[in-house]
């Protein structure tokens, strides 16, 4: 690569390939361009590898629906279809994405009311047992989800005599589970998110008068704000993509989330896989939670940088 | 550096409160208290509920010693450990030969946990560094980046079942007649690699956030040094990016363990050739076999903990990240080291012993 750009002159054989090359060396333009090069055809190849199968459910959803598995790369001819079976009253699809989004946003909602005060606690102040808590905290995005959905199961169809209660296909079921790995998501981007901030704010504001409380809610609530907006993104992605305890604790039709919607849909007869249906509710899962993701990328970037969890 | 003697001070002076937590305690722990009830209930109790559950057995039917209905559940002991392991009545074919399913389930486990996370690590490392060296589009290879991590891992599953179909897209490409999706070692490929691309690009961003900390000066020194590519890569920015790798890496070690939806929704349930732990235990507990549920739950919890411990202890994985955490824990192995020191110095000369008894 490097001795392209110096080519040997007529009747100066007698420099050696050694030698050209430390003449070519200093130079480094030949190197360097190579190397832009590579770089950028690796770019280039990253986000193809990332973006393609995306693409593909997305020309997948474009067809009619008759040619669900076909694989032209342009969907010939174009076609909206699919869309509307996803749509009509059988799937039940608008019901299940109203379920996502209150399932998400009242989990969300309580991680958040929960953990932005056990996050501040965390991150500024001083206590014996601290290490503990964030082992337990950090303990819990670990363990599987499947240790706890037996005896959750076995809770809410009633099973226990101490717990006299049949929460199968009410909204709580899928709630409680959820907050076992939102809580501790939140609470470890958020206390991340608030280390940042310089303790000498708070003891600014202390001099002056402030209560640790008024502190707290006048000064460092609001610098957190972004911070506290990227965890509720993540919080919210996380528990959207939840599928193990919804598909279990709701599988009422009515009260089916969107991912375990989609992947109940059924064609015309039981060997007649609605393909492009499928991909059609996919394109409308995902496509709300991409425009989020790309539109605050930097700071989900941050966000997941500094929890480092997930 | 704190030397041997602040640290004695610090002791003796042990009955003074600390100025910067005075009185911190107890507000600290009455705001993290409603987080802590919170995971008792939705994670404490549930998993010593799973502990005892696992060594209970339902038995529905007529009991034939007292011809009553056994609506109750017995206690078994470890017998729905030890059944699953083995008797061979429940033995299953899945691509590592046939075995009694739960220990089929485990190497299945095992071996989409190795293979996954050793392709992710090395394919999200190499992206990692291809990103760090085009310092023009960063904004648009990390939006394409997070494409993957944000499609809910149940419609990937969806989008590779299509492209995997036995007249789809990925046969067309490799012009061959590859029936991915039926029980068998291609359907572990599919699995691997829908996984894969999921979560490559995710490893590939956290280690480029760890690449963007390394100071370029750094790698000028060792270019005047003479040092290689290679060289620079492995002494330099390997070495720098571990604490964030090893993190990152830890956790898809155990995401990938419990892994439940991209098999179940790519090739389905009571497929042994991808069956994992969480999906045979899934199967037991919806088939309301509660106890053998729990049982290879409560194993699969034990295998997670092993390898989080292992992680820990081996790799130095700083999974906490606490400054003051991080501070105690180095403050303690310095007492210690200096106890052990005394403790030599002791018996080497018992004299010197007087005035040091701190540790």
């Amino acid at each position: 690569m490097s001795t392209t750009n110096l080519t040997v002159p007529e009747g100066q054989e007698l420099l050696t390939k050694r030698e050209l090359e430390t003449l070519n060396k200093p130079k480094k333009t030949g190197k360097q361009i190579a190397g832009t090069v590579a770089s950028l055809l690796g770019i280039a190849l990253i986000i193809i590898y990332c973006i393609l199968p995306f693409l593909w459910m997305v020309i997948s959803s474009l067809r009619l629906p008759s040619e669900g598995l076909s694989t032209e790369f342009i969907p010939n001819p174009m076609s909206v279809q699919n869309f509307h079976i996803v749509f009509n009253e059988k799937n039940n699809f608008f019901t299940a994405i109203g379920n996502s989004i209150l399932i998400s946003t009242v989990t969300t909602a309580l991680t958040l009311l929960f953990g932005i005060v056990a996050a501040y606690a965390l991150a500024r102040l001083r206590f014996t047992g601290k290490a503990l808590v964030l082992a337990i905290i950090i303990g819990c995005s670990m363990f599987p989800a499947i240790t706890i959905l037996v005896p959750l199961l076995k809770m809410f169809t009633g099973n226990y005599e101490w717990l006299p209660i049949d929460w199968m296909n009410h909204y709580q079921a899928a709630i409680i589970p959820s907050l076992s790995f939102g809580l501790p998501l939140c609470v470890w981007n958020l206390t991340a998110f608030f280390r940042q901030l310089p303790v000498e704010l708070e003891q600014a504001a202390m001099v002056d008068g402030c209560t640790p409380t008024t502190a707290f809610r006048k000064i460092i609530l609001p610098l957190a704000a972004p911070g506290i907006f990227t965890t509720v993104i993540l919080t919210f992605i996380a528990v959207w993509n939840e599928y193990m305890f919804a598909m279990t604790f709701l599988p009422d039709r009515k009260k089916m989330t969107a991912p375990v919607s989609l992947s109940q849909f059924t064609g015309d007869s039981a060997f007649n896989i609605p393909y492009g249906a499928i991909m059609a509710a996919g394109v409308v899962v995902t496509v709300p939670l991409l425009a989020m993701v790309l539109i605050f990328q930097r700071r989900i970037v941050a966000g997941l940088t500094a929890g480092g969890v997930k | 550096m704190v030397t041997a003697v602040e640290t004695q001070g610090a002791s003796s002076r042990k009955a003074k409160k600390n100025a910067l937590s005075d009185g911190q305690g107890t507000l600290a722990w009455i705001l993290v208290a409603p987080t802590l009830a919170v995971i008792l209930f939705v994670v404490g109790i549930p998993i010593v509920l799973s502990v005892i559950e696992s060594f209970y057995k339902t038995s529905n039917g007529i009991d034939p010693t007292t011809g009553m209905a056994e609506t109750g559940t017995k206690f078994v002991g470890l017998e729905n450990y030890l059944n699953a392991l083995t008797s061979n009545s429940t033995a299953v074919d899945g691509v590592f030969g046939s075995m009694p399913r739960l220990m089929n389930a485990f190497v299945n486990n095992v071996w989409f946990t190795v293979i996954c996370v050793v392709i992710e690590t090395i394919l999200g490392v190499a992206m990692a560094l291809i990103m760090a060296r085009a310092f023009k589009g960063t904004g648009l290879v990390r939006a394409a980046i997070l494409v993957p991590w944000a499609i809910p891992t149940i419609v990937s599953a969806k989008l590779w079942f299509v492209i995997f179909q036995a007249d789809g897209v990925a046969n067309k490409i490799l012009g061959k007649e590859i029936l991915w999706l039926g029980d068998s070692s291609a359907s572990q490929l599919a699995v691997i690699m829908a996984d894969v691309w999921k979560t490559a690009p995710f490893i590939g961003l956290l280690t480029l956030a760890g690449l963007q900390t390394i100071p370029a000066e750094v790698y000028e020194a060792a270019k005047v040094d003479g040092a290689t590519a290679w060289q620079q890569f492995t002494r330099i920015t390997l070495p720098m990016v571990k604490p964030a790798l090893v993190v990152a890496v830890l956790f898809r070690t155990l995401d990938t363990m419990r892994m439940f939806d991209l098999p179940y929704g790519l090739i389905g349930p009571n497929k042994y050739s991808v069956e994992t732990l969480s999906m045979f235990a899934y199967n037991e507990a919806v088939s309301q076999r509660y106890g053998p549920a729990a049982a290879y739950s409560i194993l699969l919890f034990l295998l997670i903990c092993l390898v989080a411990f292992l992680f820990i202890k081996l790799l130095g994985a700083d999974v906490v990240g606490d400054d003051e955490t991080r501070a105690k824990t180095a403050q303690r192995k310095r007492m210690r080291a200096l106890h052990k020191q005394q403790v030599k110095r002791t018996k080497a000369n018992q004299t010197i012993t007087s005035g040091e008894s701190a540790a």
